[in-house]
């Protein structure tokens, strides 16, 4: 008896400790998006050691799950790649009385990203033969479509294995979004979403999911965040833009598609195949969804603090990932936005 | 005189089930050498001590999962084993009406849920009214997986008791209760130990049920409150990860849990074995 | 707990309450109410989890209807949701998962049961039931980095000698089907093995005596008598691991590939319902979708009911027959 007694005030103790010393802690957690995944995991960690008493715990479950978990409340707030709907905000404000906030973050590209033995000059890619890939219309590598803007490569006549996201991502809304604007049977057929009914292909699970498998399937071609191609040193291939240039993901091109960019004031907008010179067409801003009323104080200050801190010094640590910085004309709207937390 | 044919039919098919044993032993063998080559060799003591690194930062280690996942276990085990016992008590003790023959077939049934519903269950019993994911709830969901295989367990071992113990007790004037309470269970204790302990490294590598409710952290999780890291969960987000680094962080992981679940295991059967009697 | 007799106790009147004190003070009536009690929490939990999955998959049953079960569309912009490609990946992944495990197994437990000495068939049969013990997610490590890269190896043998069926045609890019039933080979094969080696112990030595007498080579005695004898417990072992199969989730996620298709060839990806359910329950975000997958859930709940409602009915009739 006397062992059992002192086992579960042991167990109390251990807990009632831990309380105490988290007492000032404020523990926030979100989850969302893979796409700036590295992005965020960098900014929580070294915003938390700049302030030990916050701490932001990120879960990269996808987009769509950022958006259902936020919707239900189980996290403070989420991120997504692919603006929500107006379906989504309407059903967040019955569920939750109030409304949800779009805060743009970094931007980003999709690029088209391969596997194929043998081949190691960048690809030439048209938003047609992309499409047509993802359709199944084209199903070998050395299909005219894509050999006709491949001068010179020797494409071998292996099938095409097409890697998808099986999960609700916003990377597929940006990739899908792009190609629903370069080919109308994809618009007609599939659509753009966080989540669409893949004609063809195998799923991966998360940006890592689908660089994973596409390093591990010969002739495989798939579609990932930029980040995820660098850092894995991947294949990716150049897209044609809307002034007819074959252009690679790079800061530069990014930056240049939000340049001109038209953001409204929900800052919910799309820029891919945006018009214009040195353009990569497949960019897109990625935001974090922060409920309009957050009613615990501390988190709510916490996050206010997060957003000011990540519009200020975290945009100097995007290059080093690879994701261009926001321009200073939204950074200067955003930073307003943000007293529309309550 | 034996044909030919039936000689060689004999030699051939048995030593086809000798093959059968090597291979399915040869595989066990395999998997545990190949975890020791490549998770085991590159486990650092950091591994223990460290936090997660920030993606693309090599190092850190996975100390707030092991935390994670022995908080979750003992909630599993603060709900599973006394509802599992006691269950077990009745039917071996008290049982033999057509409620516990209900209680029997259902408690098979429950054990047959998959674990990924049985998350499922507790995020919409726990994740969504609570609005928030947290080291509760999948202890719950552990738990809950506990409660059929700790019923069935104790249930067995208690009815291996021999009958003359119990009458034993009770000629000496013992309550029924008192006889259960001081004859028949310390004489299963041993069995009833090994249970939990089979139970518990069973749990321990659950991974589906925690998905949706203890959810993962990068940090550590304090109270019960707080969506934590679990060993299982670490090893499926580092495996599906496209960075080297964590794969070879999921193949440590997955050596410690295997290592931690075979060593509670081979204890468990060790305890049965000087206990004495086997239930079956 | 044991009820330490007070004084007060003891001072109680006599007479009816007197006994019902006596009772209660000794503790039995005590001890059978907490106990079923407990007993009872099984039926309770039991009870409200087909509760909620029911209630929380009413939008899907009301829109679909049956026809949930039967089409194989699983649109999420549409908002279409058709079971079947899932039911389907699930029952032929566990049943080729079978067809492999079920002989190597029933061979290993006729080996540890009949042939091998007691003590090398206890230490072995102690081994691979701590197979069994190894966590799924484990499993499926090793299958994304061993045996899915083995397999691509091995692809064009196994395209020399079986590529004319349609069962193993078409592209084959590693994570399949095929990849998805090996590995629940390798975590079903423990139970088979365990029950059946138990169940192949059980035969009573005089069949084995009488077939050998009359002349039977060890093996005809074991085919001809002792399996038979057997065999319905064999059968439910099958059916247990049968059943752990379709639930089986993270190792299955982790190799079949994730395509809600129906394909002919096993060397194609599939996808099965514990997976589909891992992957898009947390992000669901429209209560249809969600709804989906609660739906899936109950399928697979009411599926794994009746398998092992099958397998329980087949061990308990050998059990009480064996034992004779």
């Amino acid at each position: 008896m006397t062992r059992r007694f002192a086992i579960v005030s042991a167990v109390l103790a251990v807990s009632l400790a831990g309380n105490i010393a988290w007492a000032q802690q404020v523990l926030i957690n979100a989850a969302g998006a893979t796409f700036p995944y590295p992005m965020y995991s960098k900014w929580f960690d070294e915003y938390h050691k700049k302030h030990p008493t916050a701490q932001i715990n990120y879960q990269s479950i996808g987009s769509g799950g950022g958006i259902a978990q936020v919707t239900n409340g189980t996290v403070d707030f989420g991120a997504t790649d692919g603006p929500m709907n107006d379906k989504q905000m309407k059903d967040f404000e019955e569920k939750r009385g109030s409304a949800i906030l779009h805060f743009p973050t970094v931007l980003g590209a999709v690029v088209p990203t391969y596997n194929i033995p043998g081949i190691t000059s960048q690809l030439n890619f048209t938003g047609e033969a992309l499409a047509e890939i993802f359709l199944g219309k084209i199903t070998k590598w050395d299909d005219p479509a894509i050999a006709k803007t491949n001068a010179g490569v020797k494409l071998p006549s292996n099938n095409i294995v097409v890697v998808h996201r099986s999960d609700g991502s916003g990377t597929t809304y940006v990739w899908t979004d792009y190609l629903s604007k370069a080919s109308k049977e994809w618009e007609t057929k599939v659509g753009r979403a966080n989540s669409v009914n893949w004609p063809v292909g195998l799923g991966g699970k998360g940006n890592e999911g689908v660089s994973g498998s596409i390093q591990q399937t010969a002739n495989s071609i798939g579609y990932v965040e930029l980040i995820y191609a660098v850092q894995n040193k991947m294949s990716y291939g150049k897209v044609k833009n809307a002034e007819g240039e074959f252009v690679q993901a790079s800061l530069a091109s990014v930056t240049a598609a939000a340049a001109k960019a038209v953001v409204p004031d929900d800052f919910r907008v799309s820029i891919t195949d945006a018009p214009g010179k040195g353009v990569y067409p497949i960019s897109s801003f990625t935001w974090l969804l922060i409920p309009a009323k957050i009613t615990d104080a501390a988190k709510k200050q916490t996050i206010k603090d997060f957003l000011k801190w990540m519009l200020g010094d975290g945009q100097k640590m995007t290059e080093t990932l690879s994701y261009s910085a926001l321009p200073k004309a939204l950074i200067a709207r955003e930073l307003k936005a943000i007293e529309k937390i309550q | 005189m034996l044909s030919f044919r039936r000689k060689a039919m004999n030699a051939v098919m048995l030593s086809l089930t000798g093959v059968c044993t090597l291979v399915a032993v040869g595989v066990l063998l395999f998997i545990l050498g190949y975890l020791f080559i490549h998770g085991g060799i590159s486990l650092t003591w950091d591994f223990f001590t460290q936090l997660p690194k920030p993606v693309g930062e090599p190092g850190g280690g996975m100390a707030n999962a092991l935390l994670g996942s022995a908080k979750l276990l003992m909630i599993a085990m603060l709900i599973g084993v006394p509802i599992g016992f006691l269950g077990g008590v009745y039917l071996a003790e008290f049982g033999g009406s057509s409620f516990s023959f209900v209680v029997r077939y259902t408690t098979d049934l429950l054990n047959g849920v998959p674990s990924i519903v049985i998350g499922i269950f507790a995020y919409t019993l726990l994740v969504l009214p609570q609005k928030h994911f947290s080291t509760l709830s999948g202890g719950l969901a552990l738990g809950v997986m506990m409660i059929p295989i700790a019923i069935r367990s104790s249930e067995d071992f208690l009815r291996a008791v021999p009958l003359s113990l119990r009458e034993g007790s009770m000629a000496l004037g013992a309550s029924k209760a008192r006889s259960i309470l001081t004859v028949v269970i310390p004489a299963a204790k041993s069995g009833l130990i090994t249970g939990i302990m089979l139970n518990l490294a069973r749990v321990a590598g659950e991974t589906a049920p925690l998905l949706f409710t203890s959810f993962s952290n990068r940090f550590w999780s304090p109270g019960w409150e707080q969506p934590t890291a679990a060993l299982p969960v670490m090893i499926y987000t580092y495996a599906i990860s496209p960075y080297a680094d964590w794969h070879q962080q999921a193949w440590s992981a997955g050596f410690v849990l295997l290592m931690l679940v075979l060593a509670i295991n081979i204890t468990a059967r060790a305890i049965l074995s000087k206990g004495g009697h086997v239930a079956r | 707990m044991a009820a330490p007799s007070t004084p007060a106790l003891d001072a109680r009147p006599e007479g009816r309450a007197s006994a019902f004190w006596q009772r209660l003070r000794s503790g039995d009536d005590i001890a059978y109410v907490i106990t079923m009690t407990c007993a009872f929490t099984v039926l309770a939990v039991t009870a409200l989890l087909v509760f909620e999955l029911y209630l929380n998959s009413a939008l899907p049953r009301q829109k679909f209807g049956w026809s949930f079960l039967a089409t194989s569309v699983w649109d999420p912009v549409a908002g279409e949701f058709g079971a079947l490609p899932f039911i389907y990946g699930t029952v032929v992944t566990s049943a080729v998962a079978l067809i492999l495990a079920v002989p190597l197994g029933v061979g290993a437990a006729i080996f540890l049961a009949e042939l091998a000495p007691a003590r090398i068939s206890n230490a072995l049969t102690f081994l691979i039931e701590l197979l069994a013990a190894v966590p799924s997610v484990i499993y499926g490590l090793l299958g994304i980095f061993i045996l899915v890269p083995g397999l691509i190896s091995l692809e064009p043998a196994i395209r020399a000698v079986l590529g004319w069926t349609p069962l193993f045609s078409g592209p084959f890019y590693g994570v399949s089907m095929l990849s998805a039933s090996v590995v629940l080979v390798v975590m079903i094969i423990p139970f088979i093995i365990s029950i059946s080696r138990e169940v192949i112990l059980a035969v009573p030595n005089e069949q084995r005596e009488g077939a050998l007498a009359l002349g039977a080579t060890r093996w005809e005695s074991t085919w001809d008598v002792v399996l038979p004898f057997a065999k319905k417990g064999i059968m439910g072992s099958i059916f247990l691991a049968l059943a752990r199969s379709l639930g089986e989730t993270m190792a299955v996620t982790m190799v079949i590939g994730n395509d809600p298709k129906i394909h002919g060839s096993l060397f194609a990806p599939g996808y099965s319902i514990a997976a589909v359910i891992a992957n898009e329950f947390a992000e669901a975000t429209d209560a249809l979708h969600q709804g989906a997958l609660i739906e899936l859930a109950l399928v697979l709940f009411g599926l794994t009911i009746v398998i092992n409602g099958v397998a329980r009915v087949l061990v308990l009739s050998t059990n009480t027959k064996g034992s004779t």
